[in-house]
This record gives C-alpha cells, structure tokens and sequence, in this order.
C-alpha cells in the first residue's frame, strides 16, 4: 500500500510548541488545535515535501506499529484537517 | 472548591475606536472612546509581553479601524517575536500596497476583510462610506497577491441576506480561504437598529440552506463559518466560549473585558491593564471571577445538561433583554424569558425603520 499524496499547511497556518500548555498547538485563522500525541507526531512530519508513505513509513519504524495501519490511521487524520482547513494536499 | 481557570487562548486588542465607516451594528460600544484616551505603543506592548507570558496564543488587532494607528506595524512586530498568531481585522479602507506591506514585513499571519454587501450601492449605503466597498475589493486583492492568509467577512442583516450566494462567489472569486456570514449581533449599536437590520426567519432560513450546501461543495477548499441571529435559536450560543474562560478583550483605552460587549453591563469595575497585571485581572479579578463557570448560575441552567457548552449563553444578551445580567439568556427555550425573542422578530416583518449610523458622540452619553 502506498500513498504518494504530500500534505502541506494551509497558508495561515502555524504548528508550534507552546511551552505554557507544554503541548503543541495548530494555529489558523479564527481556529486553535491542540492535537493529541499522535496526531502531533504525524504534523511533525507535514513539510510540503514528505509523501502519505513517506510519513507512515517514518511512524512505522519509530513506533513499531502495523504499516498498513499507520496508513490508514494518518490519512485518515490528514483528510479531516483538511477539512478543517488545516491542510492541503 | 473551583479548579483555577486554563490560560486564557486568545486576545482582542480594541486599537482605537476611530474609524471611517459607520456601520449601524457596529460591535462597539454606544460610548465610543476618544483618540486622547487611547492607550500608548508602550500600554500596548506592555500588554503583549503580558499576554504572551499567561499562555495567550492568538492576537487579534481590531478596533474601530486598527489601520487608524500608526504604531501598528511596531504592534504586530512585536507580537510575532513572541509566537503569538497575529490577525488584523480591518475595514480595509485604509489599507494600501505600502500599508499592507509594513504588515507583511512586520509578521503578519492572518487578514480578515469586514464587507458590508457584495454590492457597491448596498454595501456603501451601510458604512455610510462612499467608495468603501471598491476600496475593499481593491485590498482583498492586495492581500491575496501578497500571499498572506485572507478571510472575507460578510455581515448579514435583512436589507443583504438575499445576496449571500453572491458573497460566497466572492470569496471563491479572491481565493480566500476562509469567508464568515456573520448575521448581526444584537447589542450595541445593533440592538440599537435591530428593528432595521434583523431578518425574518424565512429570509434566514433560506440563507442557512444556501450556506449548507455552499459548505458541502467548497469543503477541503474555502471554509465558511456561519453566525445565526440568537432570535431564531432554540437554543443559546456558547459566548465567548464561556465567560473568562478563553479570551480577553482590551478597550482603547485599557479596560480588560470578558468580552467586546462587556461595557454594556452596569456595576462591574473593569479592571485597567496600566494598573493592574493582566495575570492578576485574568485569575482573581472580580469581573473575570463573577460569571466564569457554572457557579453562578440560576436555574434553568444549573441543573441543565448543557451548562458546560452554553455557559448559560451571553450575559449581555440577558441583561440587555432582561435588565439582569444573571439571568439564563432569554435566547435559550426553557428561559422564562424566550417569549421576548419572537416578539422581538415581529419587527422583522414591518417596514425597516432608518439607520441610526455608529459616530463618536452621536448618543450624546
């Protein structure tokens, strides 16, 4: 299974470390996230340039979890923040 | 014993209350504060490093017309250094390829457009504002080259709701990424013109269906966020997301508030952000602490399963319709006050009474 779509942040949008909160925060426009662990993980990797694959395949070997799974679970993830508005493939 | 509050989320920072349109459901208050009395660049700075301290995460620089100062380019510098998200919401009127430029340079993350119609003649005849509306279609375009985040807002009442699928054309037309169609809030100056501005539920209703299904087909590529008329709710909005319990709004000249309607409130001592650290003013000011959670609350909401995602709606609303700000919010159907609201609504059917136009002065109080 591969997946060869790149996420990238939506203009406006800023993923970074608040240490007040000691948790990372996704801020857009009008909008604040405060992802889980996992799913902040998975925005540690959306550069513009990394693959879906490219993305599970580092989780993969870090995590040690079931690929196709991974996969799964991350697009999955990555198709909702772009709903929100977060992300654009 | 009540858990302390989180670390507020975000920060309105009302600029100054100048401003060259004269909307008649402006958000600010009837009593507009004067030029003299707006705080210094150092006030203000002084509040950013504060805010950014407590945990704030997003600054917003509104006003008026925040454009009408000039420090704000120092403002927005200052507030990008210390990672807070910076928002600028703006009638645009003022803005230019030079202004927008400083801004740009300066770390601005985010630019919201306020229209007032996706039409010339409306659009103007509701700022009061010749060559308002061309102004703005000038800057929506400036933003968007310049490659800055834009959102269009569009405030919707009954002489414009019929032209929302127009405004939605717009902001795909710019290539924004997020557009509001924000019906009026009713305080202030908008209560002041509700028997002007508030649609009939037919016109809202067919507005909603409008939205929804522009929602669906733009989904993944322009988010529209939609503001209903609280008059035609069953039930209240959670304002503010709670009082004091994610945001702080500070006055031009220094009032820290729970939110920007606040001032309408009688018997609170807002606290003064040149007196008073905003730490302080957030975890044990008096007006932060008096409604914050569900402490305070009267029945219907004490014992309602939605005390926690309504917060018993909007104080101002409550006291505004009631006289009481401690009451549930009449907007709410098991408020003993809801009646109120569909009265109210009746006006909506009726011949629109003129604008009383938003100008410093104007209410003489």
């Amino acid at each position: 299974m591969s997946d060869s779509r790149i996420p990238s942040f939506r203009r406006g949008v800023k993923f970074r470390f608040d240490a007040v909160r000691d948790a990372w925060i996704v801020l857009a426009p009008e909008r604040l996230f405060v992802p889980d662990e996992h799913a902040a993980e998975v925005l540690k990797l959306v550069d513009g340039a990394r693959t879906l694959s490219g993305i599970a395949d580092d989780l993969c070997a870090r995590f040690d979890a079931p690929r196709d799974v991974v996969l799964t679970d991350v697009a999955a993830m990555l198709d909702d923040l772009a709903e929100r508005g977060v992300v654009a493939w | 014993m009540v858990a302390p509050p989180d670390p507020p989320m975000s920060l309105l920072l009302e600029l100054t209350h100048r401003c060259p349109l004269q909307c008649p459901y402006c958000s600010n208050p009837l009593k507009l504060e004067r030029a003299a009395d707006e705080l210094s660049t150092a006030d203000w700075l002084s509040v950013l490093d504060q805010a950014a301290a407590l945990g704030v995460l997003q600054v917003h620089f509104s006003g008026g017309e925040p454009m009408a100062r000039a420090d704000l380019p120092d403002l927005v510098r200052h507030a990008a250094k210390l990672g807070l998200y910076t928002n600028l919401i703006t009638s645009a009127v003022l803005l230019n390829e030079r202004t927008l430029g400083a801004l740009a340079e300066s770390g601005l993350d985010h630019v919201q457009i306020s229209f007032q119609g996706s039409d010339a003649a409306g659009a103007d005849r509701i700022g009061n504002y010749a060559g308002g509306h061309a102004k703005k279609l000038a800057a929506a375009a400036l933003v968007r080259a310049s490659g800055l985040a834009l959102t269009l807002n569009f405030v919707v009442h009954r002489h414009n709701i019929a032209r929302v699928p127009d405004m939605i054309a717009m902001g795909e037309a710019f290539g924004a990424g997020r557009i509001e169609i924000a019906n009026v809030q009713y305080y202030g100056w908008g209560l002041l013109n509700r028997a002007a501005l508030l649609p009939t539920r037919a016109a809202l209703d067919e507005c909603t269906d409008t939205v929804l299904s522009a929602r669906a087909r733009l989904r993944g590529r322009m988010l529209i966020d939609y503001v209903v008329p609280d008059y035609y709710a069953a039930e209240p909005k959670g304002c503010m997301g709670g009082w004091a319990r994610r945001f702080i709004n500070i006055s031009p000249a220094g009032r820290a508030l729970p939110c920007h309607a606040a001032e309408t409130l009688p018997g609170f001592d807002w606290p003064d952000v040149r007196t008073h650290s905003l730490a302080d003013i957030w975890y044990a000011s008096e007006p932060f602490v008096r409604y914050r959670g569900t402490g305070w609350m009267p029945e219907p909401c004490r014992s309602c399963d939605r005390r926690e995602q309504d917060w018993g709606g909007c104080r101002c609303q409550a006291f505004a319709l009631t006289g009481d700000a401690s009451r549930t919010d009449p907007a709410c159907h098991l408020s003993p006050d809801h009646a109120m609201m569909a009265e109210a609504a009746q006006a909506a059917s009726a011949p629109a009474p003129p604008f009383a136009y938003r100008r410093i002065g104007q209410r003489g109080v």
